[in-house]
């Protein structure tokens, strides 16, 4: 069976991709904290996840490809993400429209950034694994 | 990449935050400041934000920073009083002191140096995860 390096890091590879998208989302929020009219946003994980997961599995460029319906057309891929909507919030509008929470996005962001290490650390266990095969188990 | 996207928004937010404590400082120095015309005053001056969404789209980030879209005085009625005996008074005796709230400019202040720090914790996560990311395969 050859070794193959997509199979191996593929996953923790789509989840690390996800997560940094997550934490510029919510980096994103919490910069905006103090602007007026600005609304929260979040990515669903398990959508985005489904979705790069899918982008990997298929020869398509994931489903923001856009569908050709005749030979003729360019293959194009749409950069706009489907997966960010916006938050609902907790509590009433406080006069200037904005819906950030910067005790639910800290906590949010801190939490998006214990997973992506935990996800490190499992990418870092594939590796090694596969290092001492490599090796054959340092002999 | 997007760790590098995350560290640029909260640098933006850092940014934007220090221009309100700058304004705040400002304001407060300036709280008992008199003049002897209406125009000449200093009124409160308050930045505006906003979502940077053009360098957003231009970076492809999915995140948003914010910019100061610029820097606006307040339009509340001045202080007019009464005081022949100060060495500003105009020719009916009267002195224009400046709009400035204390009490607003004191809570700004506080909640812009929170959101700052708010942002720097951004950064500093960020950054320990990036040296995360650096160690990856190291190691046995």
């Amino acid at each position: 069976m050859a070794i193959n390096l997509d199979r191996l890091a593929g996953f923790h590879h789509n989840a690390l991709k996800v997560r940094a998208d997550k934490m510029e989302v919510i980096a994103g929020n919490l910069a905006n904290a103090n602007t007026p009219g600005y609304k929260a946003k979040d990515i669903d994980f398990r959508t985005a996840m489904n979705s790069a997961m899918q982008g990997a599995n298929s020869s398509q460029a994931g489903p923001s490809a856009l569908v050709r319906t005749s030979e003729k057309h360019i293959a194009g891929t749409s950069k706009h993400n489907f997966d960010i909507h916006y938050r609902i919030p907790d509590q009433a509008d406080t006069g200037d429209a904005n819906t950030v929470d910067v005790q639910v996005e800290r906590n949010a962001f801190l939490e998006n950034g214990m997973r992506y290490e935990a996800s490190l650390m499992l990418l870092n266990g594939k590796f090694s694994g596969m290092k001492k095969a490599i090796s054959s188990g340092g002999q | 990449m997007s760790l590098f996207n995350v560290m640029n928004i909260s640098s933006t937010g850092m940014s934007a935050e220090n221009v309100r404590l700058n304004t705040t400082a400002s304001n407060i120095a300036n709280a008992n400041s008199v003049s002897s015309s209406y125009e000449d005053t200093y009124r409160a001056r308050h930045p505006v934000f906003a979502a940077a969404l053009d360098k957003a789209s231009a970076d492809q980030s999915k995140g948003v920073g914010v910019e100061v879209k610029g820097i606006v005085e307040s339009d509340k009625p001045l202080q007019i009083e009464y005081a022949p005996g100060n060495p500003m008074a105009d020719e009916n005796g009267y002195i224009y002191k400046s709009n400035v709230n204390i009490v607003e400019e004191m809570a700004n202040m506080m909640s812009a140096s929170k959101a700052y720090e708010t942002n720097v914790q951004v950064a500093d996560t960020t950054k320990r995860i990036f040296r995360r990311v650096l160690q990856l395969g190291q190691g046995q």
